[in-house]
């Protein structure tokens, strides 16, 4: 019951402390027009190149922009935490580090998939893409998977903000690499082989492509292989972010450095 | 004489001191290049080559420029509240808009570093050779690009002065004005409402100046039409910048965000 109450309460009290100045003005601007004019500019260069359709594109950067809350915010946890001066006093607790990481995680998922589902309606919206009502569950679920995977690279990463001062910046290259890599808007088939290499081990890929397999009809048994892969990397992210956050908090103990940046 | 002094020294001292930090001056240079990366990678993979690359690897190359103003000019009233210099800055006897419209002068002019390396790295990386037919004219047509961007990053952060977390508003404004301003695809690819607002950019003109340049034509023509824009937004952000600074003495809200 206590460990619930950790991932549960503990989060969303945690995530509306951290995140309490995140109003409207910041939040429209950045997580409603950003993905919007993100979408727009590559669908128009793709036509100027003759890469892919419009949907290729508003769906590639719906689900690739849900990376900005899924890596910023999660490494915004912890050195929020740090700046409000409660990171001591949190790492102090008796509380299992499993359930009080993972429940700081589960508001972030959610925050990636509304902004991957608002960026996806107002990118159709704009461009004028047609989703069929009935590829919209497997989409949601897809997305859903994608965010989750998006969000244990971003504990991966909340392990760094126990030794470096921001992380922010981390989130903004890592930000861009996806932006590159992940297939949003160019085919992985079609990068050189080693960046499509490299895209096979990140967050999204695969989800992009299943998000696109579904949304042109394909059913999800279909586009099970790209689920299956993203869940499984982000269940591999999420376990390499809990190794490193423990490793970290033993390693900032002992060197007295938890508050040190 | 005192006032193209005043112009020159701030504007210096703001280049100098912007080019302080290696790292924020790595990320200018880091931001745009994922973008122009993913245009380069979005032409090649399709095999495109010609005028429609060449245009683009272009208008990559000064997307940069855009991308080091528009965040910090929109945020930079707030920044000089927040180091205690506003006040500063508002009771020196020289106007308030000459002040500030050197200091985003400079950030533009930071972008210049982003746009050489984002030449050289279509060059090296992906082949993309931009041949420059007219290099006086491309170099003057840069510049005057330059300059616009500068005096609408000073019109942005006037304009912004009321809204607090203006950096939120000048991040969004990035990729709009890469997409309406021309950078990367023609404006007759764009839907017809668009239009009259890429006109009504400053930087649309700095552009298409740019790629007359590189391609042999005349750029005296859009670069006119670059300047005069410019300059009406320096007129305009002039006028804005001393009915705000009056208004916040009358209210005594200078130091309040």
């Amino acid at each position: 019951m206590s460990t619930l109450r950790i991932l549960f309460v503990g989060g969303i009290i945690s995530y509306r402390a951290l995140f309490a100045w995140l109003s409207p003005w910041i939040s429209i601007p950045v997580f409603v027009l950003a993905p919007l004019f993100q979408i727009l500019l590559f669908a128009y260069v793709g036509r100027a190149a003759g890469v892919g359709d419009d949907a290729f594109f508003v769906i590639g950067n719906a689900v690739q922009y849900a990376s900005v809350p899924c890596l910023w915010a999660m490494g915004s946890a912890i050195t929020g935490e740090r700046q409000q001066g409660t990171l001591p006093l949190l790492l102090a607790s008796p509380a299992r580090r499993v359930p009080l990481f993972l429940g700081r995680s589960l508001p972030v998922v959610v925050n990636g998939f509304v902004v991957a589902a608002v960026s996806l309606a107002a990118g159709a919206a704009a461009l004028g893409v047609r989703l069929p009502l009935s590829t919209l569950g497997p989409l949601a679920l897809v997305v859903a998977v994608s965010t989750f995977s998006c969000t244990g690279l971003g504990l991966a990463m909340a392990a760094l903000s126990l030794r470096v001062r921001d992380t922010s910046v981390v989130a903004l290259i890592v930000f861009g690499v996806l932006l590159m890599f992940a297939g949003a808007n160019v085919p992985v088939d079609a990068l050189p082989a080693w960046m499509a290499a490299v895209a096979r081990w990140l967050p999204l890929t695969h989800g992009i492509e299943a998000a696109r397999d579904v949304a042109a009809g394909v059913p999800l048994s279909g586009a099970g292989a790209d689920l299956v892969a993203e869940a499984g990397l982000g269940v591999l992210y999420v376990a390499v972010g809990l190794l490193a956050l423990g490793w970290q908090e033993r390693t900032s103990r002992r060197l007295a450095t938890l508050d040190r940046f | 004489m005192n006032l193209v002094r005043l112009v020159g020294v701030i504007w210096w001292l703001n280049l100098k001191m912007r080019s302080r930090s290696a790292f924020d001056g790595f990320m200018n240079i880091l931001w745009p290049l994922f973008f122009s990366t993913t245009v380069f990678l979005m032409f090649r993979s399709t095999g495109a080559a010609g005028g429609a690359l060449l245009s683009a690897a272009v208008g990559a190359s000064v997307m940069g420029v855009w991308s080091s103003t528009s965040t910090t000019a929109s945020s930079m009233l707030q920044q000089e509240r927040r180091q205690g210099t506003l006040e500063l800055v508002v009771a020196a006897p020289a106007p308030f808009g000459l002040v500030l419209l050197p200091i985003t002068l400079s950030m533009a002019t930071i972008g210049l570093y982003s746009m050489v390396v984002t030449i050289l790295w279509g060059r090296f990386a992906f082949g993309i050779d931009i041949a420059v037919r007219d290099p006086w004219g491309f170099a003057a047509a840069v510049a005057v690009t330059v300059v616009a961007i500068g005096v609408l990053g000073f019109l942005l952060a006037v304009t912004s002065v009321r809204y607090r977390t203006a950096w939120a508003l000048g991040s969004t404004l990035e990729l709009p004005v890469w997409l309406i301003g021309g950078f990367l695809v023609p404006l007759a690819a764009l839907p017809d409402w668009v239009r009259p607002i890429s006109w009504l950019l400053a930087p649309t003109w700095g552009m298409a100046a740019i790629r007359d340049a590189a391609e042999g034509r005349s750029p005296l023509v859009d670069a006119a039409l670059c300047l005069a824009l410019a300059a009406g937004y320096g007129l305009v952000g002039a006028l804005l910048s001393r009915r705000l600074v009056h208004s916040a003495r009358v209210h005594a809200t200078l130091a309040l965000s």
